[in-house]
């Protein structure tokens, strides 16, 4: 009678069972660093007496939040990465050309079913989607995991979101999320798990659940898991050279609470500033007006969602008042992008097209937002001061809302672009 | 025990408001508490003696991974968080470094910005302007057993063997 983290976290500390609340020992199976924390994972680990890392195969850094360098600090940082993935012989080390971790990591092979991952990003989550046990840590958790192949955790309780039926026309995977936090709140899921289940997310692309599990966290979320299926395996055939075997939840698993979510009757949502939580139908926010629009980051910024902007803007310009800043998640998306004349369609539209990175997100890259300014963001945070001034507002949609409001220069429905 | 005064800043206190974003490339933890709290209170830096308690209401520390949110705390005096909740990640960080995050309900409306707050570990009890006594859920013990080693780091040092 368990969940997919209680099995996964079972397995990983050799157990039979665990039970919800239990701190257990559990060994890792992949670890890895953003640059941003990774240097001080690093010094976490040598301030613990260990010198190497436990598997120089399992632990990677990547240099993807800002990417190339901007500044002189950020540029010696990215040096002292690149000099301990040298010193500690990490197999794997994706420097600026390789984009954002969330996309990186799925795409290199590092992800598989019922493993347990950890990263120093929160939005490690994203994995779940591949049926692993997910989670994002702090630097001196990292440098725990890193030097000794383990880490303790609290065994989760786990939220089931049920979703079932259609999405309509143009109405995606975010709004989904978007509709679940709204529901169960921005500490709605603390300490806990979340399990994506029902006919909506059984049709739902990889990238699309990818999506769901990035921002588990948004709502408090340990972790976002979906159960592996045909499109898992799939994906990850000819990515993964690591032997797997597939963890499902129980029928009699016991949930502490289950969302149900009505796709077919789901509008496009919109989270209004300062709060993820603070969502709303598309129709009750159009007309606002807007400044800018990224599409991007490890939520949105997958073929699927480029695809979706350069079908609303085909052959259309954006608003004169407005600056659309396009970022493919990694190189595989930007190649894919170009051979099926999506970046075409965004440039002809006037979309900036930037390299893979974690770009406009998080407001210590590019694009960043001027007092009094308004960003329609389709990445997975709208605090305030995110993208920039303190005095700037960020909401975020899906792609598809987010082109539609490009071209009208006010947040519009997608539906009807 | 932990003394000084109290610096309320209420619900969903998120890790944007701790640490921004454009400080995330800095390494060095002075550097990193002169900025601390720049996405609520710019000047919170300038103003916070060591010992001083920074209180919250609801899912306190919200948001990133970022290390660099504590960090910037302790290093800029704090001495302690009193908050209604944490954010999982948040607190685990807090409390790997050696800084106590204690949880309290109503705290966020029973203390306000300038009271002088006593924070006693031990007896599980915070003292408001030498008056009024609340008590803290205590820490679970596993949690207790890393602060009081001062943190995971020297935790681990110390604990090799049974980790």
């Amino acid at each position: 009678m368990s969940t997919i983290s209680e099995k996964i976290l079972a397995a990983h500390s050799e157990q039979k069972d665990v039970t919800p609340g239990e701190i257990v020992k559990a060994k890792i199976d992949f670890a890895f660093m953003p640059a941003l924390t990774a240097a001080l994972s690093f010094h976490a680990m040598y301030d613990m007496d260990i010198k190497k890392v436990w598997d120089k195969d399992k632990v990677t850094i990547l240099l993807d939040h800002i990417a190339p360098a901007t500044n002189i600090k950020n540029a010696t940082l990215h040096k002292e990465c690149r000099e301990i993935a040298k010193e500690q012989n990490l197999k794997h080390f994706y420097d600026i050309n390789s984009g954002v971790c969330h996309q990186i990591i799925p795409e290199k092979g590092h992800v598989y079913p019922g493993m347990l991952l950890v990263g120093a990003d929160s939005h490690t989550c994203t994995h779940g989607a591949f049926g692993a046990f997910a989670t994002g840590i702090g630097s001196t958790d990292m440098g725990a995991a890193i030097g000794t192949g383990k880490l303790w955790f609290k065994v989760p309780e786990t939220i089931k979101i049920n979703a079932e039926g259609k999405l309509g026309d143009r109405v995606m995977s975010k709004d989904v999320l978007l509709k679940s936090a709204k529901i169960l709140g921005a500490d709605g899921a603390t300490y806990c798990a979340l399990e994506f289940k029902g006919s909506t997310i059984s049709d739902m692309s990889i990238g699309a659940r990818m999506t769901l599990c990035n921002m588990a966290i948004e709502l408090g979320g340990k972790t976002g898991i979906c159960e592996p299926d045909q499109k898992t395996f799939d994906f990850l055939e000819g990515r993964v050279d690591h032997e797997f075997k597939p963890v499902y939840a129980d029928t009699d698993a016991v949930y502490k609470q289950t969302v149900e979510i009505d796709s077919a009757r789901l509008e496009p949502q919109v989270a209004c500033p300062h709060a993820v939580d603070n969502v709303k139908p598309v129709t009750e926010v159009e007309g606002k007006a807007i400044n800018q629009v990224f599409i991007g980051s490890c939520t949105n910024g997958r073929l699927e969602d480029l695809s979706m902007a350069a079908e609303i803007m085909k052959g259309k310009k954006i608003h004169s008042d407005v600056r659309v800043i396009a970022t493919p998640a990694s190189p595989e998306v930007y190649y894919a992008a170009m051979e099926h004349e999506v970046i075409k369609t965004l440039m002809d539209a006037g979309a900036v097209i930037c390299n893979p990175s974690c770009s406009v997100c998080f407001g210590g890259n590019h694009g960043i937002l001027a007092p009094g300014e308004v960003s329609l963001s389709t990445s997975n945070r709208n605090f305030r001061g995110r993208q920039g001034s303190t005095e700037s507002f960020v909401y975020l949609s899906s792609p598809a809302t987010a082109a539609a409001s490009a071209l009208t220069g006010v947040i519009t429905d997608p539906r009807e672009a | 025990m932990i003394k000084g005064k109290a610096w309320n800043y209420g619900d969903d206190v998120n890790t944007d408001f701790i640490l921004p974003g454009i400080y995330l490339e800095l390494t060095d933890p002075n550097e990193m508490g002169k900025h601390a709290m720049e996405g609520i209170d710019p000047e919170f830096a300038d103003k916070v003696q060591p010992g001083d308690v920074v209180i919250g209401g609801r899912n306190f520390g919200l948001g990133s991974s970022r290390e660099h949110a504590p960090i910037a705390l302790k290093h800029s005096g704090v001495g302690a968080v009193i908050a209604e909740g944490y954010a999982r990640i948040f607190y685990r960080n807090a409390a790997n470094l050696g800084l106590p995050t204690l949880e309290c309900p109503n705290v966020s409306k029973e203390i306000k910005t300038g009271d002088a707050v006593e924070v006693d570990l031990v007896k599980g009890i915070i003292t408001v302007n030498g008056e009024k006594q609340l008590k803290f859920t205590p820490v679970p013990e596993f949690m207790m057993e890393i602060l009081n080693a001062g943190g995971l780091r020297s935790y681990i040092k110390e604990n090799r063997d049974k980790w």
